[in-house]
């Protein structure tokens, strides 16, 4: 999947501005960002829900504005409901048809069953609870053996377990190969599942990249006493945080070494916390520093 | 093809089961019965329907009766079509189908053809079931049943075309109030229209005109009317037809069929193009 300069407005505001980026086949990308960041407008405008002023789409191989590039592509909206007169099993099998896909009735009763549904395939989808129609969302999107996974907020209504069934789920995606897009606010959830990141901030792609890239290098936080100036050589490119120094370091076996050596130069060494800023703090840096422009 | 097929199935599943037909059947029910016992009545009064009198009476009432079910039909479907696009993006259902690879023009042709054929099933139904009891009761039988059947239809299908339309650019509710609203106003004018004619005021007579080329709906009902009542009235009690809301002197043309589908075609057209444009 790859999206390019994807632009829309919204009367006068504008939702998205020039968002670039893509999912390869294997991929887990989270898609992250505040409220009102463009998130769902920009899945909205992959899917061809929502008409982009411009930019361009290519979804497995095939243009955007071709409906049959949506053929192997499963989708769970953010805010949706399903014809509340048709029963569990109903929505699937019309999913399937639409879909143009030939999955047999026990595939499709299979998938019900991956999230936990199994036992109300017959019962009507307007009696359903908030969480129980999100699982059913999760049958849609994954009933027509999809290629691309495009999922918007997957687990908002979620118990804790069935956000556990979802990570399991994305995980097993992944090693079948099939490309996953995710928004979610859950960074633990993003952060232990995907392997790249998109943040959009008004609209705007802030940052992108690995994790490994996003989070950047490890760091070491260091409680001193008697610091000498050929210790502080030793700490050469250290921040000054309070009463600590905090140590930008390439590779966390490098510490043992860093430790000795301020110990033979005399200093006192009061803690030594090796650290790695989360996605959390990383992402509200990302933001914040939207707000500060 | 399969995906506007797999809509119309859909769409008339979903007319089954929620309780639209339920209060359809019960209104209809409610008016064949109260039609059935009118009928017994006119028959007891004139003891039988030998003179053209009481079979002038028996098509006015047949016509009237009929006004009544084509209400229905034409309300039930208006109130079908109206929520169909606008409340399922409202509601999100549309997202999820659109999403698949489909057109949004075979969606909009799929729900189109559910609803043309829950109205005409509702019509040629409740229609043929009225006319039975019109022949039970007094032994009229119209002179062309079929066509007046086929019009009636026609009439529904025509009034839920626009409500397709309106639904796929005005909410849900506003969209079936709008659709039944414009219904009535031509059935007004199409009467105040004939009234004209009557009183030989030509540019009052053109109110009913211009809206019936504007809706199709009136003209097709009038078109109707004429098939249910014995071509023999007419020459007998012309003056009763003047003006008349529930008897039709003129008799439809083939110009006026051809308009009437082609206006069809157009609102579904339109309605096709304003869904593609739109934002979900
Ligand atoms: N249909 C619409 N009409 C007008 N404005 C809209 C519409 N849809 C979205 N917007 C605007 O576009 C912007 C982006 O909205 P979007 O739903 O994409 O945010 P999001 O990142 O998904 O937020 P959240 O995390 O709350 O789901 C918002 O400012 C919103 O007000
Ligand atoms: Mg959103």
């Amino acid at each position: 999947m790859w999206a390019s300069g994807l632009r829309k407005r919204y009367r006068r505001r504008q939702a998205v501005d020039d968002v670039t980026f893509t999912v390869a086949r294997g991929e887990v990308v989270g898609l992250l960002g505040p409220n009102g960041a463009g998130k769902t407008t920009v899945i909205k405008m992959l899917l061809g829900l929502v008409r982009p002023d411009a930019g361009e789409i290519m979804l497995l191989g095939r243009h955007g504005t071709d409906p049959a590039s949506r053929a192997r592509i499963g989708y769970l909206p953010e805010l949706f409901r399903y014809q509340p007169w048709l029963t569990a099993d109903e929505v699937l099998r019309l999913h399937t048809r639409l879909a143009g896909a030939a999955v047999p009735a026990a595939e499709q009763r299979a998938c019900l069953g991956l999230v936990g549904l199994a036992d109300r395939a017959g019962d009507r989808v307007g009696g359903f609870s908030k969480g129980m129609q999100q699982r059913l969302g999760l049958a849609v999107a994954l009933v027509a053996r999809p290629e691309l996974v495009v999922l918007d907020e997957p687990t908002s209504a979620l118990d804790p377990i069935g956000r556990a069934d979802v990570r399991d789920l994305l995980l097993s995606l992944r090693e079948r190969q099939v490309a996953v897009l995710l928004n979610s606010h859950l960074i633990g959830e993003v952060e232990r599942v995907c392997d790249r990141v998109v943040i959009l901030d008004h609209g705007r792609v802030a940052a992108s990249g690995t994790l490994a890239e996003l989070l950047g290098q490890r760091e070491l936080r260091l409680r001193l006493e008697g610091v000498t100036p050929e210790a502080e050589a030793l700490l050469d490119g250290a921040a000054r945080d309070g009463d600590a120094f905090v140590l930008p370091i390439r590779d966390p076996d490098d510490v043992p070494e860093i430790v000795a050596g301020l110990v033979k130069l005399g200093v006192r060494v009061h803690a030594v916390e090796p650290g790695r800023i989360t996605l959390e703090e990383r992402l509200l840096e990302v933001i914040r520093a939207g707000e500060d422009r | 093809m399969t995906i506007v097929l797999t809509i119309a199935g859909l769409t008339l599943r979903e007319a089954v089961r929620r309780k639209v037909l339920r209060s359809l059947a019960v209104l209809t029910v409610l008016l064949l019965s109260l039609s059935a016992w009118g009928f017994s009545r006119i028959d007891a009064e004139f003891g039988g329907l030998t003179s053209g009198e009481s079979k002038l009476i028996a098509a006015m009432v047949l016509n009237l009766v009929m006004f009544g079910l084509s209400l229905i039909a034409a309300l039930g479907t208006a109130f079908l079509a109206g929520p169909t696009v606008s409340g399922e993006a409202e509601s999100g259902i549309a997202l999820a189908v659109l999403a698949r690879p489909v057109r949004r023009t075979a969606v909009l042709l799929g729900k189109w053809l559910g609803l043309v054929v829950f109205g005409t099933g509702f019509v040629a139904v409740a229609g043929t079931a009225q006319l039975l009891i019109v022949k039970l009761t007094t032994g009229y039988w119209p002179p062309d049943p079929v066509a007046g059947l086929a019009l009636l239809a026609g009439q529904a299908v025509a009034l839920l075309t626009l409500g397709l339309l309106l639904s796929t650019v005005i909410s849900p509710m506003a969209s079936g109030i709008v659709a039944v609203g414009l219904f009535g106003a031509t059935w007004i004018a199409g009467v105040v229209g004939g009234l004209g004619g009557a009183l030989g005021n030509a540019s009052v007579e053109r109110i009913g005109t211009v809206s019936q080329v504007l809706l199709p709906t009136d003209g097709l009902w009038r078109g109707a009317m004429r098939s249910f009542q014995d071509p023999s009235l007419l020459s007998q009690f012309s003056e009763a037809f003047e003006g008349h809301p529930f008897l039709s002197a003129a008799p439809l043309t083939g110009t006026y069929l051809i308009w009437a589908v082609a206006w069809t075609a157009l609102v579904l057209a339109l309605a096709g193009l304003a869904f593609q444009r739109r934002d979900l």
